[in-house]
Formats: C-alpha cells, sequence, structure tokens
C-alpha cells in the first residue's frame, strides 16, 4: 500500500457502498436513456420520446422520473398487502448482491470473495422470487401468468448461463472475478501479450450462450413473454403504480448493466488494460470497463430492438434442445484441450 | 476481524443499502404524491373491463421442466469445483467428468424422446 495512514477498512466499505448506490441507479438510467430512449426511437422511428425538451427529447427521462414520484401509490383490494410490498425489495435487493463482486479496478470491487462469479449467478436468480411474489400477491389473472410465465423462463435460461461461464472458470483456473480479469490481462496469444487474452477468443460459443441467457434471464425481447403488452398487458408487474413500478424499472436495467459487466469480465477482459498498472489502472479502469459495459449491452438492446417475441414453448424447446447440449459440449471440449495443452 | 468475514459483512451492507434506497424512495413518494382513494382503484386491473371472477384455471405446464432444472444445478454444482482445479487434477478426473456429463446428457435425450419437452 502506498498510503501513508492505513484507511480504517469500515470507512472504505462506507465510501464503496455509496459508490454502488450511485452507480446502480445510474447505470440503470443510462441504459434506459440512451438505448429505450434513443436508440429505439431512431430504430423504430418513434417520435414521442424524441420530442420533450427540444435537442433530441433529452427532457423525456426526467419528465418521466416527476410522473413517477407524484403518482398515487395504488394496491388492488385483493393484494396480499405485504408480499406486494416486498416484491419490489426483493427484485432491487438481487441487483444489488450482484454488483457486489464485479470489479471495477484494482481495488474497486466491494466484496472480492472467492466464489465470485458462482456468487454472481446465484445472486442474481434470487429476482426470479421477488417477480414470483409480485405475481402471486397482485390478485389479478394476467400477473399471475406474467410471474409463472417468468419463472418457467428464468429456470431454463439459468442452465446456459451457468454452464457457459464454466469454459470460463477452467481456463482462468479460478471463481474469483478479480482473478478472471488478471488471467486475461497476463495471458497470452501464442506468445504475443498485447492485448492480454480475453476468453472471448477461445470461449466464442461461451460468450454467445450468455449472451442468449441473458437477453432470457433479462425478460428482453425476444425473450420478453412474462411481460408481454399485447397478451399479458405487462405481465407481473401490471398492479404496480409509481416509485414501486419504478424499481421494477431500476431492477431490469440494473441488472441488464450488471449482466453487461459480467459478461465485459469474463470473456472481454474486464477493467484491465494490459501493461497498465497500480494507480492508472485505478483510475482508467472504470473508464475501460463503462466502454465495454456499453458495448456488450448495445448488443443486447440491438437484439431486443429488432426480433419479434418467441413463442412460449419456443422458447423452452430452445433453452433444453440447443443451449444447454451446446453448453454440455463446449465443457467437455474445454476440459479436453485444457488438460491435453 | 479476519478479511473473509469482512468481505462477508460487504454484502450484508450492501443488503442494507438496497434497503435504504427502497426506503428512502418510498419516503420520498409518500411526502409528495396526492392521496384520493376512490373505490374504483382499487379495483383488479384487466385492461380496462370488470375483472371477471377471481383467478382462473390456469395449467401449469412447467412442473417437469421444474424436475429438470433441478438435475441440470446439481450438476452444475459438481462441475464448478472441478473446473476450477482441473489444470490440476489430470487426465483422470477429466474422463470422469466427461462420463458424468455424458450420463445427464442420456437423461435428457431419454426426456426428449419420451416426449417432455413438448408442448403437449
Amino acid at each position: 500500500m502506498s498510503l501513508a495512514v492505513e484507511v480504517p477498512w469500515g470507512l472504505i466499505l462506507a465510501l464503496k457502498t455509496l459508490v454502488v448506490l450511485a452507480v446502480i441507479p445510474l447505470g440503470a438510467l443510462i441504459l434506459g436513456y440512451v438505448f429505450l430512449l434513443k436508440m429505439m426511437s431512431h430504430m423504430q422511428s418513434r417520435l414521442g420520446p424524441m420530442d420533450p425538451g427540444g435537442y433530441h427529447g433529452w427532457f423525456q427521462l426526467i419528465g418521466d422520473g416527476i410522473k413517477f414520484l407524484q403518482k398515487e401509490d395504488v394496491m388492488p383490494d385483493g393484494a396480499d398487502r405485504r408480499v406486494f410490498a416486498m416484491a419490489p425489495l426483493v427484485v432491487v435487493m438481487s441487483t444489488f448482491l450482484v454488483f457486489a463482486v464485479i470489479p471495477a479496478g484494482p481495488r474497486l470491487v466491494v466484496a472480492e470473495l472467492d466464489v465470485g462469479i458462482f456468487y454472481a449467478l446465484a445472486v442474481s436468480s434470487l429476482s426470479v422470487v421477488g417477480i414470483l411474489m409480485a405475481g402471486w400477491a397482485s390478485a389479478n389473472k394476467f400477473a399471475l401468468l406474467g410471474g409463472l410465465r417468468a419463472a418457467g423462463q428464468l429456470i431454463a435460461y439459468e442452465l446456459p448461463l451457468i454452464l457457459g461461464v464454466v469454459g470460463v472458470v477452467i481456463q482462468a483456473g479460478t471463481l474469483d472475478l478479480q482473478g478472471i480479469v488478471l488471467a486475461q490481462r497476463d495471458g497470452e496469444i501464442f506468445g504475443w501479450g498485447g492485448i492480454g487474452n480475453p476468453f472471448i477468443l477461445t470461449q466464442i460459443v461461451g460468450f454467445a450462450l450468455f449472451l442468449v441467457a441473458a437477453q432470457a434471464e433479462l425478460t428482453q425481447t425476444p425473450f420478453d413473454m412474462p411481460v408481454a403488452e399485447s397478451e399479458l398487458v405487462s405481465g407481473y408487474m401490471v398492479e404496480y403504480t409509481g416509485f414501486r413500478f419504478l424499481f421494477f424499472f431500476i431492477g431490469e436495467f440494473g441488472t441488464a448493466f450488471a449482466f453487461a459487466a459480467l459478461a465485459s469480465t469474463l470473456f472481454l477482459g474486464g477493467w484491465a488494460i494490459p501493461g497498465v498498472d497500480g494507480t492508472a489502472a485505478d483510475v482508467l479502469g472504470p473508464v475501460v470497463l463503462l466502454i465495454k459495459v456499453m458495448a456488450v449491452s448495445f448488443l443486447i438492446f440491438w437484439v431486443r430492438f429488432t426480433y419479434p417475441r418467441l413463442r412460449e414453448d419456443q422458447l423452452q424447446a430452445m433453452a433444453w434442445k440447443v443451449l444447454i447440449p451446446i453448453a454440455l459440449a463446449n465443457i467437455v471440449v474445454t476440459g479436453v484441450l485444457k488438460v491435453a495443452f | 476481524m479476519t478479511a473473509y468475514y469482512q468481505r462477508y459483512i460487504a454484502v450484508a451492507v450492501l443488503m442494507g443499502a438496497a434497503v435504504l434506497m427502497v426506503g428512502a424512495m418510498l419516503g420520498l413518494g409518500r411526502l409528495i404524491r396526492p392521496r384520493r382513494p376512490q373505490p374504483e382503484k382499487y379495483v383488479t386491473y384487466e385492461a380496462g373491463a370488470d375483472p371477471v371472477t377471481g383467478f382462473g384455471q390456469s395449467n401449469v405446464r412447467y412442473y417437469i421442466y421444474a424436475f429438470l432444472f433441478v438435475l441440470f444445478d446439481v450438476e452444475a454444482l459438481f462441475i464448478f469445483p472441478w473446473a476450477v482445479d482441473l489444470e490440476n487434477l489430470g487426465v483422470a478426473p477429466l474422463v470422469s467428468m466427461i462420463v458424468f456429463i455424458i450420463v445427464l446428457a442420456l437423461g435428457l435425450v431419454y426426456a426428449w424422446r419420451k416426449g417432455v419437452l413438448r408442448w403437449a
């Protein structure tokens, strides 16, 4: 440590927690603004979000915020009140917990857990519980159907997501996300270490699996049956208004941000720049990670705005008959190559 | 206090932060938002039409997927520790894991042929 004064551990933790508290809503807003409002408007010729405030509709997001703030809090008569109120909290909490292990620099990680990626995938699936709670407690047929669809979809795509990551774990030899970043930074491509060895080169199949499964986990189109507007009104969120609805939005886009960060960390080299170390890496790391997050998010939302919705049975067939066999084959091939070389 | 526990305390603190954010935003909303109760507002929303009965009957077709999910999720649990240390384990554990994966893949093929994965 180059610091002359030993900073108390509690203070560092408090600062890091504040950063996460700022990053999650901010990340959700950035993705919502850049992709949901602007990119979608350009790609689908939507005029509404381009209008408020004049230039490119910059006021739209602020206007939405004000609208959420002064909306009446409505809870339907038949609702299970306590579960109804808890559901958004569970979803947001799952997003917060994923952010705990994502490293943005050599020292910029809230909790450097040994089981990093395993933990991240585990807590990210907690949101299913929140979604089921919301669907059940709303006492609404559409909400219940949406909640059940979400549960069926999320457990089906949980597996390709987990199994797609195993290839990276085999190559890096660690579950710790910081270790995975360093393994890529210090790696070499046939003896040349100019860009390290980002695992996308050797794990391109795993990357594709991860992105497809993440698309489904985030319930983005073409996997958006749980919230299908044209069939289920808005699925499990149909009875939520105001800030409670906003929490589901933050949960969805915050988790999109987190998954893009996970994909960048696992496959694209994370925050690291080969050859840059120490304080410079502390400063540049978050910037590099943000650029990669935006690039991966662009892919996710590009697909979202381009493809129509799959049918429920097509969705299940896709996971069980295509993605899981590919993921298993990928594990075997990666394992054999790792031991052979 | 060891570094090990510090990391998990950090996770607990983040859970607290989530509660704090949700609580603060809902508290702020409570101060600002209007409250004008009318019975119609608390009726179940069904896209404008009056709601019909309570819960309808719905066929939950996913339960069989849930069984398969548990099977493969436990498999993933076994694969991770193996994957972490594969470099030092060598050939024999690799072969055993391949056999294990093939057995599970056979289970998937069996379910597939039985028509479990079809929307029946």
